[in-house]
């Protein structure tokens, strides 16, 4: 069982789009390091014969006539939005300097 | 008897007979959350105006004989995590402090359709992450049998409301026991539905694959009336299953006279011993005889691979929680936190993902995050999914000698506010019992056993039932509901202290709590 180190903890931070600060690092890698021990016993249980299941209840795909149907106005759509302009959602700059 | 103490389905018979109205039923709940609501923290929105409003509206329906359905004036809370037109739905989280959905979930779209006014939405653990609604940001929900204690969680919220007479029912959401483990310790019942046996359309995803909505209440008639308005299919889930739910109120009535003549249940031989607080076995192995009593036929039934449920739970859940949370970008909806400077959106992103989401979330996406890893991949939730194949065919298995499975709803009563607060494995524990129906998709019950001999504290016992056999839950549930009565001379709740007395009113409603 690889242990998760405080670097690693940082890598999947910066993966998942969170800043961590020092302190929070310092307190969450030790407490994921012991979660991940204890669902290691998981490990090896079930053989390769075994399928694995996604989904509880087996569907496929479900499909519905290709009809219009009632949907949020533009302005509902918006309503949330932390910036609009011109009914569209603002958002900041996407590329770097350098880019 | 009080109005608040009522049943929800003695309130319809009281609406029926004419002896009441909506109005003065919604505005003797609002009374009583603005007397008690300030000690237990049930409700993160409460909407005086609205409820009274659609009370109104219930009651000139009557008037007019137009009435919507048997609950119609009947007044009802809703979690936090599911969408409501209008009403703040924070889901427990400072990222959605403020937000306002613009449409309503299906279970709610079908509250209303019913005529049931909305008194408020209710507190929870952050996105539905916990067991004791500590992870909301907006402050722990208390215990109304003991204010120091934990309401379970992560819907905390909506078991403390009913169990403090806040509100005759709630709708909860269950993904690995969060309405089956708060009724457990608050001394209601709670079920989880089949899974998609109820639209999750507008419930904020926490495992997509695990999620569903399900019925809050005092008694287990009321679930069935609940659950019956709000199920069935819905073309806006492609989760939902396309078939009518079985006949649940019947099951219930069936279950209440008490003859149990027939039904095979099985003891899950994996779901006791050590871990295990004795008041709570004590009371589980006393109900247990009395339904041996109502006529049942009782086995012991082993699920070998219910040990591992918990392991490939906490692999699942935040593999599939980390993708949902996603989408909370700072772009279309919820907080966005800007630093200094000319961040760009990926800065604005990360900052505002550290500001909005709390320790517990933080932990769980970083586990989902590391579980998808490629490497890590087949390791972890692969392995997790093969082992919900082997939980799976150990319900299969069991079901083909028994008609339900029975068990301790949770291993513990309601522990001290912050006793596990720091410490997730601890934590994760109490749902041991509850999070193999999730990971199968089998429908539960908790119903009350009881007050342990230790703390004189509520325990639950679950009934599962097999997928689509919902009305099994209903009618053992109901079976042991009526012969634990007759033995205590009244409801659990009886016993529960009254709060009103003890503690200060608050002076204002319609805000936010």
């Amino acid at each position: 069982m690889p242990e998760i180190t405080r670097d690693e903890v940082a890598h999947l931070a910066n993966l998942a789009r969170i800043d961590l600060d020092d302190a929070e690092l310092d307190h969450l890698a030790p407490q994921l390091s012991v979660i991940l021990e204890s669902v290691a016993s998981i490990s090896g249980v079930a053989g390769d014969d075994i399928p694995p299941t996604s989904h509880a209840i087996p569907l496929t795909n479900v499909f519905r006539e290709d009809v219009v149907e009632p949907c949020l106005t533009p302005e509902q759509a918006l309503s949330g939005a932390p910036a609009v302009e011109e009914q569209r959602f603002s958002v900041p700059r996407i590329l770097g300097d350098e880019q | 008897m009080s109005l608040i103490k009522k049943t929800a389905a003695e309130l319809a018979e009281a609406l029926a007979a004419g002896e009441t109205t909506s109005v003065e039923i919604t505005q003797a709940y609002l009374d009583r959350i603005a007397e008690v609501d300030g000690a237990v923290h049930a409700f993160l929105h409460v909407d005086g105006e609205g409820a009274l409003a659609q009370a109104a509206a219930s009651d000139a329906r009557r008037a007019a004989g137009t009435l919507k359905s048997a609950l119609d004036g009947v007044p009802i809370a809703v979690k936090d995590v599911l969408a409501t037109q209008g009403l703040p739905t924070t889901c427990g989280s400072k990222i959605l402090e403020g937000w306002i959905p613009p449409y309503d979930a299906t279970v709610v779209a079908r509250l209303k359709a019913a005529g049931l006014p909305i008194l408020g939405k209710t507190n929870m653990d952050e996105f539905a992450m916990g067991s004791s609604t500590e992870h909301s940001a907006y402050g722990p929900t208390h215990n109304p049998w003991d204010l120091d204690r934990i309401p379970g969680g992560s819907g905390g919220g909506s078991a403390a409301a009913v169990a403090s007479f806040e509100a005759p029912l709630a709708l909860g959401t269950d993904t690995g026991g969060s309405i089956r483990q708060p009724g457990a310790v608050t001394g209601t019942v709670g079920v989880k539905p089949t899974y998609g046996g109820v639209s999750r359309y507008g419930l904020v995803a926490l495992a997509n694959s695990l999620d569903q909505v399900g019925p809050v209440t005092r008694t287990v008639l009321d679930s069935a009336l609940l659950h019956e308005l709000i199920g069935g299919h819905d073309p806006r889930d492609s989760t939902s299953i396309d078939q009518p739910l079985p006949d649940l109120v019947a099951a219930a009535r069936q279950g209440a006279t008490g003859d149990l003549s027939g039904v095979r249940i099985g003891v899950i031989t994996e779901l006791a011993g050590d871990g295990w607080q004795p008041g709570v076995m004590a009371r589980f192995t006393e109900s247990v005889e009395l339904l041996v009593k109502a006529g049942a036929e009782v086995v012991e039934v082993s699920c070998p691979n219910f040990v591992h449920a918990m392991a490939a739970y906490y692999l699942i859940l935040p593999a599939e929680a980390s993708s949902n949370l996603a989408k909370f970008d700072a772009m279309r909806y919820g907080l966005r936190v800007v630093p200094d400077g000319d961040p760009s959106a990926e800065e604005v992103m990360r900052a505002t993902r550290d500001a909005g989401f709390g320790d517990e979330v933080k932990r769980r996406i970083i586990l989902g995050t590391y579980a998808l890893s490629s490497g890590y991949y087949d390791a972890y939730y692969g392995q997790a999914q093969k082992m919900r194949t082997l939980i799976s065919r150990d319900f299969e298995a069991a079901f083909a000698s028994v008609d339900v499975l029975v068990s301790p709803t949770a291993p513990t009563t309601a522990f001290k506010l912050g006793e596990k607060l720091d410490d997730p494995i601890a934590m994760y524990l109490n749902d041991l019992a509850t999070i193999p129906a999730n990971l199968a998709g089998v429908p539960g019950i908790s119903v009350p056993s009881g007050l342990a001999d230790e703390d004189g504290l509520p325990a639950g016992f679950q009934i599962l039932a097999p997928a689509l056999a919902d009305d099994r839950c209903y009618r053992v549930g109901a079976a042991l509901e009526a012969a634990l009565a007759s033995q205590w001379g009244g409801p659990l709740l009886d016993k529960a202290p009254e709060l009103g007395s003890l503690v200060e009113p608050v002076e204002t409603l319609g805000g936010t709590a």
